[in-house]
């Protein structure tokens, strides 16, 4: 469904990622893991247009994504959870939602989808007219999942949604990405630092290392691995086998 | 009777401060939107003020049938100008736009005033038609009707804006791209559109003022400057990129402005304006009408 070959990002004469390839199947929950700038949002931010590969390209199901704008891409079908969440703050529960059914195509549904998301996160139904920046942290980070799945995407990229909320908070938000993903058959690309989180939840996984691919596996296969623990899950020294 | 003279300018007050308001919404929907902050608005309002007068003059038709046709041909003149002189700010961060939309839009302002100058003549031009000077009389207070029928346009126009804004997709659309453009892009905005048409919008406003503006004064292809500070200081007196409270901000300053004639005389009217100005910056930054 996604294929990216071999791109090269900058960030001015700054290179993030260097000669990045992978491959996103229809259907399948894909982790990207890796430290702190290791540039795993940078990729996401190439997929979803905000930044323009130097060389390589990226296709979704066949069709280049190199030319294609940020809102353009988002009419293909891709759309993101920016990291943070990056919520309208000045405008309501709903008006986020409203806006994340702003393709046309998509604007049609907006009340079928809208009614859905309230099924999945009943929370928001009762924040409706509340302002999107007095909602708590994790109100928020569902509020963003829902803008985002209200452009009904067919590849959704979730960009540290763990970021800065509770653990359960956390735990929740990923057992509904779950559910979507199995009762929707959405594509789904997580990016977190939360590494066992993102691969218990993914089936496969790529590990990212200063920008470059260096492993990548089934999930559990890289849960399991002696790399990953150690670098990843502070696990080394646990395993004694050094 | 002073306390008669007192309403009357209070009034009066209200006529200005409704065409203050007015020109500061358009002022401040570029500036919440985008951070650009365009010191050639006023010159807009100049050039809105020559073509309402040109419509008049040459062709005869009324000031107010003209309103729409001075909007619509300031609608385009704000497109291509955003266009030719804004657009290429975009891709810089919102401080870097603040900065050098201000070089741009006061070179522009500087030019536009001149070609002005070159093309109309320096000379005061008024707009005088056969029911200019007729007053309303109630309770011995004078009420001109041209200046009702502006206070209820400025009114109906800002409710509109207020109405696409909050109501409409495209509306809050404009809304997101303000508050934040990238999450905007990645929900499918067009953020360039969302600019450029604010730009338009902004630019018919400042037309629209222009031609109630010229139906009270005289205009001279330098009223653009004043107008600009004008502006400016109610928009500071609402809180920057606040478009909700900038129409009452622009009636307060007028109100203001009309009673600082019994205490400072008509001749420092226009330093009241610009003390407050420093005064609300100094003390209240953020605005009058924010929390």
């Amino acid at each position: 469904m996604l294929e990216i070959d071999a791109i090269e990002v900058f960030y001015g004469d700054f290179q993030v990622l260097w000669g990045i390839s992978l491959s996103i199947q229809q259907g399948e929950i894909v982790a990207l893991i890796g430290s702190n700038g290791a540039g795993k949002s940078t990729l996401l931010k190439a997929v979803t247009g905000l930044l323009k590969p130097a060389s390589g390209t990226i296709r979704f199901k066949g069709i280049s994504l190199d030319k294609e704008p940020p809102h353009r891409i988002v009419a293909l079908g891709v759309c993101m959870v920016p990291e943070g969440g990056r919520l309208f703050p000045e405008m309501s529960v709903i008006e986020n939602l409203e806006i994340g059914a702003f393709i046309p195509q998509v604007r049609k549904f907006k009340d079928e989808t809208l009614k859905w998301i309230y099924e999945i996160f009943p929370i928001l139904k009762k924040r409706t007219k509340q302002i999107a920046g007095t909602l708590s942290g994790g109100e928020r980070q569902m509020l963003a999942l829902g803008r985002s799945l209200m452009s009904q995407p067919t590849l959704l990229l979730l960009d540290e949604v763990s970021l800065g909320i509770a653990p359960m908070m956390v735990k929740s938000i990923y057992e509904t990405v779950k559910q979507i993903n199995q009762s929707k058959q959405l594509t789904i690309c997580i990016v977190e630092q939360n590494v066992q989180m993102a691969l218990k939840t993914a089936q496969r996984g790529y590990v990212i290392e200063t920008g470059r691919i260096v492993k990548h596996d089934k999930a559990n296969l890289l849960l399991g691995s002696k790399q990953v623990k150690e670098a990843y899950l502070g696990l080394g020294s646990m395993q004694g086998d050094a | 009777m002073p306390f008669e003279i007192m309403v009357q300018s209070l009034i009066y007050g209200i006529f200005v401060g409704s065409l203050y308001g007015l020109i500061a919404v358009g002022l401040s929907l570029v500036f919440g939107v985008m951070n650009y902050l365009n010191v050639a608005h006023g010159t807009l309002l100049m050039i809105g003020s020559y073509v309402s007068y040109w419509l008049f003059s040459v062709y005869g038709i009324d000031p107010f049938i003209t309103i729409p046709l001075v909007m619509a041909s300031l609608f385009l003149l704000g497109s291509l100008l955003y266009i030719g002189f804004f657009s290429s700010l975009a891709k810089f961060h919102s401080e870097v736009r603040i900065k050098n939309s201000l070089l741009v839009s006061f070179g522009l302002m500087l030019v536009l005033d001149n070609v002005a100058i070159l093309l109309w003549s320096a000379d005061e031009r008024t707009i005088t038609t056969s029911y200019s000077g007729m007053v309303f009389d109630f309770l011995d207070l004078r009420f001109p009707y041209v200046r009702l029928l502006g206070l209820c346009l400025a009114s109906m126009t800002i409710l509109a804006l207020h109405l696409l804004l909050t109501k409409t997709y495209f509306g809050k659309a404009i809304r997101a791209a303000s508050q934040d453009w990238e999450a905007a892009s990645l929900m499918g905005i067009k953020v360039s559109r969302t600019y450029l048409v604010s730009f338009a919008i902004s630019s018919a406003l400042a037309g629209m003022s222009g031609a109630l503006f010229c139906l009270s004064y005289a205009v001279t292809p330098v009223i653009g400057e004043a107008w600009s500070i004008k502006a400016l200081i109610v928009v500071i007196l609402a809180g920057l990129g606040r478009i909700g409270g900038v129409f009452f901000a622009g009636l307060l300053l007028g109100l203001v402005e009309s009673v600082s004639v019994f205490f400072v005389g008509a001749s420092y009217q226009e330093v009241v304006g610009l003390v407050i100005f420093v005064l609300v910056l100094m003390f209240r930054p953020q605005g009058l009408f924010t929390r």
